[in-house]
């Protein structure tokens, strides 16, 4: 059997098509930021161990590094460019902004994906490992800040702005349409 | 990492077909462990067949009264689901105890199963690893390995599973579903891993290019009555060094049933029958506890620097099982 | 257009602005070194040694040279020469490690032995994955040992050895005595950002982004290394994702500007996350004695603090953790002293608090367990051990406020409700306990130049090359400039990161602000005096410089340190040996704060960085291979999210009115202490105490099992 080492993938971000030839081994990540010019989205570790490569794909929080490009096809990628509205900003970022939830900045794209990507499931009702009873029948969780620093944790910063971080989030919590900006998550798989 | 073929697998056959003998190929599902190891250099597949599409995502119940699981299944799926986590929320737990949200999402139930050791000479190609390398020695055992193996391991690889869900799965006699281009199979998930012996390379009981399909969840009564808990380096985002799995049915002060399963001790899951026999039919007390926590891990053989492990499972086993009687009582 | 009379209706410095740049940080507008775009881009992948001493016998470039895309190989057979022999800005030689590809000597495991350059980042990794290099192995010793027959006195940044008194007659007399033994392991800064540089010749001129913590720095190191005149480079780095120490002059800058030299286009250089554990340098494990002796009422009658810390065999660098005993506490004996041992591993660096970080653990616990021996409230003992001059310069101290910070810290933490028996406070499965410690960090300042441009249109462009690593100095110093100008902050633009606005301090040492403020106040003060009202701009504005050399040298001889008080609460499960801090509280003196809301996240950054340090952070090196085990994040801890509870920091009045600025650093006394206060928190919750970091749970359960 033939191999073949690249192909021609069209990917969709931030509600663009770009058609680009790749090279199989090339990531989502690598491809944002070194074929389209979408450098928003940070290398940080290169092997899913910090988060600041976090994109939203179908919604669903995702670390780029690890998603090859050619697996991206077909699949809607939103990246920091893309979650604003126009020059408004989308409240988490206005909350960053105006809490001090960042120093350095570098992991600011992948924490503020994330935490769009969180709230949309927190949303949705999915419980997280600071829930303590998981059983449906215990109810909704609240998204208290114990809760929002198990959910966040796969985003490092390094800088340490944890506590501003989650202020930030709460705050944004706080503005429905910052939930009603996440991509939708369903409840579950399929039942 | 080298060049490799991509294919996107139209379905289960064609899955199947593309990975018949052939060694150089890897299924591509999350991605979260393989494509780091291609990165590291661990893994250097000739052809990825990509199966995140195939129509393996559904929870669905099953003939027995219990719940079957896609494959493909995200892990934040499978936590998410109200079926688990009603029906079996040490498996929720495990899986919430596992990774990130991101992580979480990408990684499917199938490879999960599948994720290679976190061994840091495993995943170092310039250091010996009988893992990867069969015969080139175990540099742990005369190393770092105070996360190491207590149960099961032998002179060849000290090396343990990384898995949180296994260890609820295997502690729920879940059964593992798979394909190859020769037919179908099945194995119960305590007997997936291999035991290490002298050849720690030897993973799991898969045949050749077999693909996981899916996991069965029997109807565990007591599952319903079940907790995870996991220690660990920081509080979120770390592998285990010891967890605990444990299901509890308590009646009138007596234990009836028990399930009971340890993670980051072994190279796999570690099924505590022992402990599961002390328990079941003794009255729900902590020295019961201690006593089957005590008789399980009278088969740990520490290193030099991770005793402390057997001290750890050991309080851990009284402490969630403590809890799950107490939950009870209240 | 004429000068108009626009006067600043408040004062900005002192009140909270969001960093000028948030926005662009917020949407991922702001560039870093790696973000930039570059045409006819070449991608370099450094090829590290997998052995820890040697000598290269062979690299098979040939074959690499042949793969797809691959456009060369440099080793020490074909790189540019470079000149060593120089001393760089800093003051020290450069770091050999840096100065690569001259010669076949290896060091220590991850000396940089080739770079690949090729087309794409994929072609380059696979290339450098396939170079195959020979050595020729020699015999390593990388064991770290407090009496290892090597080790000697070491200067570095101050003298290696102090020494006042009869230490043996008072520690004899003493009523009580503490003599403890307390280790730090090696460390590593992480920023967040890997380090990258891309390099590019164009029009006889050498240009690097990088990412850097000070552009006159690498332009004058890099001017060294390739004997070019330092006109001839500029370095830009206007993006830094975090520093910590480690952002200089490193391997991957000069290995860039080698390829683009040979291969006349751009290259890009980035460390992987594994590389830095070798190339970004780290802080030094130390291995640290602790003699105290007191009356029985708590004063100290002997204070010896005696370090041992590692370094490479190719370059010193001094991990002076005794310093901080030669600041904090007098005593009628008082030795301080720091050794350093030779060991074939990477070169040490400065690591955010260097000294005063792993010393205040020693120091602080030591404090602790003296407290606990008298039976004295551990603030009170530190306060009835204030010194009144410098303990061991006889200096005067500019300001001292670390009572202040005791007393205002006590009162919010609610210190005077504790009682101080250990290990009688349970919650569920939690021991629960607090503890305290005391912090300081110098507030020096280096001589820098800034220049400001009042523009026709009324605003004024301030020009320094500052560093911003994420400490907000460029909001900090748009502020300062505002104040200095007497006009709102937004009439002020701060361009910073650009070598070409010439020499000034880097962001290190906490010097950056007070040393940037400086030049920044100096060029305001020389400009307004040019302004007259009415008078007309020209086109091109009117720019002033200003150069702080002499106001720097004449600036009085004294302690000038920031200071704090550290408290924690945190929750020990003896059970499994997990430790959670439940809330800290950091009480600082740290001069004039700047811009609070900043100000407030670095401190608590820092203190963030001390629960890292008490808990998490551990590089293992194995002694068979000579390199860190699991060098990577998920084998190298960092606190996350989840290990950081609600933090306070705030600050007391702290006023210098002898100081031209008044501000201190306040980058690293955050950190100071707070590990300290976690291990003290930790003894008070389980009576055990813990003298060797990280507090893991595998030693919290074996110390259980010693002790208890």
């Amino acid at each position: 059997m033939t191999l073949q080492t690249s192909s021609v993938v069209t990917l969709h971000i931030n509600g663009e098509k770009h058609t680009l030839p790749v090279d199989h081994r090339t990531t989502l990540l690598d491809a944002l930021r070194e074929r389209l010019d979408l450098t928003g989205t940070k290398k940080g570790c290169d092997q899913g161990q910090c988060g600041a490569c976090t994109v939203l794909v179908d919604g669903r929080r995702t670390v780029a590094c690890l998603q090859l490009a050619v697996a991206t096809e077909g699949r809607e990628v939103t990246t920091i460019e893309g979650v604003a509205d126009g020059d408004r900003l989308h409240p988490v970022q206005q909350a960053f902004l105006d809490l001090d939830g960042y120093q350095c900045g570098y992991c600011t794209p992948g924490q503020i994906c994330s935490a769009i990507g969180m709230l949309a499931e927190h949303a949705a009702g999915w419980p997280s490992a600071a829930s303590g009873d998981v059983r449906p029948a215990a109810g909704p969780t609240p998204l208290t800040a114990d809760e929002i620093r198990e959910r966040m944790s796969g985003n490092l910063c390094r800088c340490s702005a944890y506590t501003s971080i989650v202020e930030a989030v709460e705050r944004a919590a706080e503005t429905a349409d910052s939930i009603k900006a996440g991509a939708p998550v369903e409840s579950g798989a399929a039942a | 990492m080298k060049e490799f073929d991509y294919r996107r697998a139209p379905d289960v056959m064609g899955a199947v077909t593309l990975l018949d003998n052939d060694p150089d190929a890897r299924y591509l599902a999350g991605g979260t462990n393989l494509v780091d190891l291609m990165k590291s250099g661990v893994e250097r597949p000739a052809r990825l067949v990509d199966v995140r599409e195939l129509p393996l995502d559904r929870i669905e119940p099953s003939p027995d009264g219990g719940l079957h699981v896609g494959a493909t299944v995200s892990n934040s799926d499978l936590a998410a689901h109200p079926e688990v986590r009603s029906r079996y929320p040490m498996l929720a737990q495990a899986v919430l105890a596992g990774a990130s949200g991101q992580l979480r999402n990408m990684a499917t139930v199938g490879g999960n199963l599948l994720q290679r050791t976190r061994c840091a000479y495993f995943t170092d190609t310039t250091k010996p690893c009988n893992k990867r390398d069969p015969g080139s020695g175990c540099p742990a055992l005369s190393g770092e390995h105070h996360n190491h193996a207590i149960l099961g391991a032998s002179e060849s690889c000290v090396a343990v599973h990384p898995s949180d869900m296994a260890v609820a799965l295997t502690a729920l006699d879940a059964v593992v579903h798979y394909e190859t281009a020769h037919g179908q199979g099945e194995v119960r998930l305590d007997q997936l891993y291999l035991p290490v012996a002298d050849t720690p390379h030897r993973e799991t009981a898969l045949p050749a290019g077999a693909l996981i399909t899916g996991i069965s969840l029997p109807p565990v009564s007591v599952a319903a009555h079940s907790r995870y808990r996991k220690v660990r380096e920081r509080a979120s985002y770390a592998f285990a060094i010891g967890s605990v799995a444990a299901a509890l049915d308590v009646r009138d002060g007596v234990v009836r049933d028990a399930r009971l399963a340890f993670g980051a001790v072994a190279s796999r899951p570690w099924r505590a029958r022992t402990a599961e026999r002390a328990l079941i039919g003794a009255p729900a007390t902590a020295e019961t506890f201690a006593a089957s926590a005590e008789a399980e891990l009278a088969a740990a053989r520490p290193l030099p620097h991770n005793g402390y492990k057997v001290t750890l499972m050991h309080n851990l086993t009284v402490a969630v099982l403590s809890e799950l009687t107490e939950a009870v009582a209240r | 257009m004429t000068t108009t009379v626009q006067k600043a209706a408040v004062r900005a410095v002192g009140t909270g602005h969001v960093r000028v740049e948030g926005r662009d940080k917020v949407t991922g507008a702001a560039r870093y070194a790696g973000d930039i775009p570059f045409t006819e881009l070449a991608y370099g992948w450094l090829v590290l040694s997998t052995v820890a001493r040697g000598r290269i016998r062979d690299i098979a470039s040939a074959p690499v040279l042949e793969m797809p895309g691959v456009l060369a190989v440099l080793d020490h057979r074909n790189a540019p020469r470079l000149k060593t022999d120089f001393v760089g800005m800093m003051g020290t030689r450069p770091d050999p490690t840096c100065a690569v590809f001259q010669g076949d000597t290896v060091p220590h495991l991850g000396w940089p032995v080739a770079l690949v350059v090729a087309e794409t980042p994929e072609q380059a990794r696979e290339a450098a994955e396939a170079l195959a290099v020979e050595y020729e192995t020699l015999p390593h010793d990388i064991e770290f040992t407090g009496d290892h027959p090597d080790s000697r006195p070491a200067d570095g940044r101050m003298p290696g050895v102090t020494d006042k008194g009869d230490l043996q007659a008072e520690l004899t007399a003493s009523a009580v005595v503490v003599d403890e033994e307390y280790t730090t392991p090696e460390e590593h800064h992480h920023p967040m950002e890997p380090h990258a540089a891309t390099a590019r010749w164009e029009d006889g001129r050498l240009e690097v982004v990088d990412s850097n913590q000070g552009t006159s720095w690498v332009v004058s190191e890099l001017a060294n290394l390739f004997s070019l005149d330092p006109a001839s480079v500029r370095v830009r780095s206007e993006h830094v994702g975090g520093g910590f120490g480690s952002k200089g002059v490193r391997a991957h800058q000069v290995a860039a500007v080698m390829a683009a030299t040979v291969l006349h286009r751009p290259v890009r250089v980035a460390l992987t996350r594994p590389q830095m554990f070798a190339l970004a340098g780290h802080r030094s494990p130390t291995i640290q004695r602790i003699r105290l002796g007191a009356y029985a009422d708590g004063r100290l009658r002997a204070l010896d603090h005696r370090s041992v810390s590692r370094t490479a065999t190719v370059y010193e660098f001094v991990e002076a953790s005794a310093g901080v005993a030669r600041v904090m506490y007098d005593a009628d004996a008082h030795h301080t002293e720091n050794r350093v041992v030779r060991l074939d591993v990477p070169s040490p660096t400065f690591m955010r608090g260097p000294g005063e970080a792993p010393g205040s653990f020693a120091l602080e616990s030591a404090l602790d367990e003296l407290a606990e021996k008298c039976g004295i409230d551990p603030i009170e003992l530190r306060l009835r051990n204030e010194p009144g001059r410098g303990p061991v310069s006889g200096l005067p101290f500019a300001s001292r406020n670390l009572r202040a910070c005791f007393e205002e810290g006590a009162r919010r933490f609610g210190w005077a409700e504790r009682d101080p028996r250990p290990g009688v406070r349970r919650e569920g499965r939690w021991l629960l306990g607090t503890g305290t410690a005391a912090a300081s960090f110098p507030a020096g300042a280096a001589p820098s130049t800034a220049a400001i441009t009042a523009e026709p249109d009324g605003r004024f462009t301030v020009r320094i090359s500052a560093a911003d690593i994420g400490t907000g100095a460029r909001t900090a110093l748009t502020l300062v400039a505002a104040d200095a100008l007497d006009v709102p902050p937004e009439q002020v633009t701060v361009l910073i990161g650009d070598s070409e606005f010439g020499f000034a301090m880097i962001a290190g040492g906490s010097m950056g602000t007070r040393s940037w403020s400086m030049a920044v106040i100096a060029a305001a003060r020389d400009l307004r005096e040019r302004l007259v009202p009415g008078m007309a701009i020209p086109p091109e504005g009117i720019t002033v410089r200003s150069d702080t050399t002499a106001q720097i040298a004449a600036l009085a001889r004294m302690e000038r340190h920031s200071y704090g008080a550290q408290f924690a609460e945190v929750a020990v499960d003896p059970a499994t040996g997990e430790v959670r801090v439940r809330r800290m509280l950091g009480m600082f003196a740290a001069g004039r704060i700047v811009n609070p809301l900043t100000a407030r996240s670095q401190f608590t950054g820092g203190m963030i960085w001390g629960i890292s340090m008490a808990l998490h952070e551990e590089a293992v090196r194995d002694p068979a291979f000579g390199g860190p085990v699991g060098a990577d994040l998920a084998g190298y801890h960092v606190a996350t999210h989840a290990d950081v509870p609600r933090i306070e920091a705030d600050w007391v009045d702290d006023t210098d009115p002898d100081d031209p600025v008044g501000i201190k650093g306040i980058g690293e006394v955050g950190i100071v202490g707070a590990a300290a206060a976690i291990a003290n928190a930790v003894w008070h919750a389980t009576g055990i105490r813990h003298r060797r970091l990280p507090i893991r749970p595998d030693r919290v359960l074996t110390a259980a099992g010693t002790d208890a």
